[in-house]
């Protein structure tokens, strides 16, 4: 589902963030991505949301070679592919609803559809009470839910997280996890960035760890242990 | 348009699990989504009452401009299309020649293929009618004597309307012994023509400039508002919006301001006209003229609101093109 192939993102600055990367996450795989800061996660993350593209070798989502979309089919790519961002990045004059709606809006579906799987998606994040509501007026956890909804609400088969609980404490953080496994657990494949590492070992997860933009480890899902 | 998006849609719906629907129910939803954008731009406007109400009156102002030129063309074409049918030679007889050869010098004129009638005002006539049109009634009465010679008003065929034939049949005229002066009542309606056209040409430069004003003034409103959006934009982009999604709410603003710019303009025009109407038909009523300020029809009306809504629009599509080109995710 997210292929990388030899992969490297040099900067025009000279800086070279990612280097020599390959690795492969299969369809309905789900894994971490750790790595202290400045070690190329959120580069990785921007080259799959097209954001940025590779200096060399070969990226693929769902599909399709990144390298071979044209600007004009980028947000036809972007709509497979659900982003959680650690600043929510949520629109904050538009209601809970409107800011879940947009991708259904942006993919020209009817106002039916976009009703019932708006209301759908929040369910799912248990902020069903609070759609009439604004960002501004949601605690920092609810944000978050409220911008993994708007990710997941058009079904991408792929959600790429940046840093989710990187301003969550350890129970919400934990509610955000056990959130992102429930999807995994519908097929969804699933990469999440994220430094917290005791978080990541409990969960037993596929864990990729990046140093210096290098692929240092690659760890194979454990058999969980939850507490 | 409708294609498209029913395209995109069946690209969506292969790919990320969208639901297939058939074309009808596409272009339903396409159509439902261009209602809510444009009264979702139309709203916007009215959020900001103050400022938008500056820049309709800026765009009012700057198509009532061209459209009232073009009314005044209109006007002045019609009073000198009026006249140029009325060409006409008046041919001075000499004093000393007898009536009854003045009858018989229009009748032959009459029989000459150049001119389609010639008609005969003996001094007589011609003093009945000074005596009750100018007002000099008492003055030509002290006179005595009446001073008037006798007149043929000739009016030549349309074939001798050329500046060249006409020419020939005046010097023609010109050589007859019992003619003391031709002269041509066409050469005034040239000159007005002349000036028409020139004033033509003026108002086309000035429109277009004021045209060009219009969709400056979108233009800089949409740019400003795109950038107050921008991190509306670059969200939108982020979860798939397409330059086409993103454009057009802006689009639909530019259409807005143009169509209610030209509404302004057009109460600014009826306004004029208004003020206008009286005088001049209490002018044209001393020039004894049926004369009545044409006002704009309800074609040049829908011109002038589909011109108000093109500019707009126009202007929106340079500025937001522009404006997208910068602002990608970062």
């Amino acid at each position: 589902m997210i292929h990388f192939q030899q992969v490297c993102k040099r900067f025009e600055n000279g800086h070279e963030a990612l280097s020599d990367l390959s690795f492969r996450l299969e369809s309905g795989e789900m894994a971490f991505l750790t790595g202290h800061s400045g070690a190329g996660k959120s580069t990785l993350l921007r080259l799959i949301a097209l954001i940025e593209r590779c200096s060399r070798g070969m990226v693929s989502v769902a599909g399709h070679n990144l390298n071979r979309v044209s600007r004009r089919q980028i947000p036809y790519v972007r709509r497979q592919v659900g982003f959680i961002f650690q600043d929510h990045r949520l629109l904050a004059d538009r209601t809970v609803f409107d800011n879940v709606a947009l991708p259904l809006v942006i993919a020209g579906l009817g106002h039916r559809e976009i009703g019932r799987r708006v209301r759908a998606a929040l369910d799912k994040v248990g902020l069903l009470d609070k759609e009439r509501r604004c960002p501004v007026m949601l605690s920092g956890g609810e944000q978050q839910r409220v911008g993994i909804a708007r990710a997941v609400v058009n079904r991408p088969p792929v959600v790429v997280a940046d840093e989710p609980t990187g301003n969550l404490d350890p129970e919400l953080s934990r509610e955000i996890m056990d959130l992102f496994e429930r999807f995994n657990q519908v097929g969804v494949t699933l990469l999440i960035a994220s430094h917290d590492l005791e978080l990541i070992s409990r969960r037993g997860h596929r864990v990729l760890c990046l140093d210096r933009g290098r692929l240092v480890r690659d760890t194979p899902p454990q058999t969980r242990d939850r507490q | 348009m409708t294609r498209r998006v029913g395209r995109a849609n069946a690209h969506t719906a292969k790919q990320a699990g969208m639901p297939r629907i058939g074309p009808l129910a596409a272009l339903h939803i396409w159509l439902q989504r261009h209602a809510q954008v444009s009264l979702e731009s139309l709203g916007r406007i009215f959020s900001k009452p103050v400022s938008s109400l500056l820049t309709i009156s800026v765009l009012g102002i700057a198509l009532a401009l061209p459209a009232g030129l073009y009314l005044f063309l209109v006007n002045a074409q019609s009073i000198s299309e009026g006249l140029d049918g009325e060409a006409r030679i008046s041919l001075f007889i000499k004093e000393n020649i007898e009536e009854t050869k003045a009858h018989s010098l229009a009748e032959t004129l009459n029989q000459r293929n150049d001119i389609a009638q010639a008609t005969l005002i003996t001094r007589e006539q011609a003093l009945a009618e000074f005596q009750q049109y100018s007002g000099y009634a008492e003055a030509l009465e002290a006179l005595g004597d009446n001073p008037l010679p006798h007149v043929i008003v000739i009016r030549p065929d349309a074939s001798a309307m050329q500046p060249d034939a006409i020419e020939t049949l005046l010097r023609s005229l010109r050589a007859d012994p019992q003619v003391e002066l031709a002269q041509l009542d066409l050469q005034w309606v040239q000159r007005l023509h002349g000036m028409i056209l020139i004033a033509r040409r003026g108002a086309l430069v000035i429109s277009a400039l004021l045209g060009l004003a219009v969709l400056l003034t979108v233009g800089n409103t949409i740019r400003l508002e795109v950038q107050n959006r921008r991190e509306e934009i670059i969200i939108a982009k982020l979860v798939g919006a397409t330059d086409g999604f993103i454009r057009r709410p802006f689009l639909y603003s530019g259409l807005w301001y143009g169509l209610l710019g030209s509404v302004v303009s057009l109460l600014l025009l009826w306004l004029a006209i208004g003020l206008l109407a009286g005088p001049v038909s209490d002018l044209s009523r001393l020039y004894q003229s049926e004369f009545t300020l044409l006002r704009l029809s309800l074609h040049d009306t829908a011109i002038l609101l589909a011109t108000g809504a093109f500019l707009g629009w126009t202007g929106a599509w340079v500025a937001v093109a522009q404006q997208l080109r910068g602002m990608e995710p970062r």
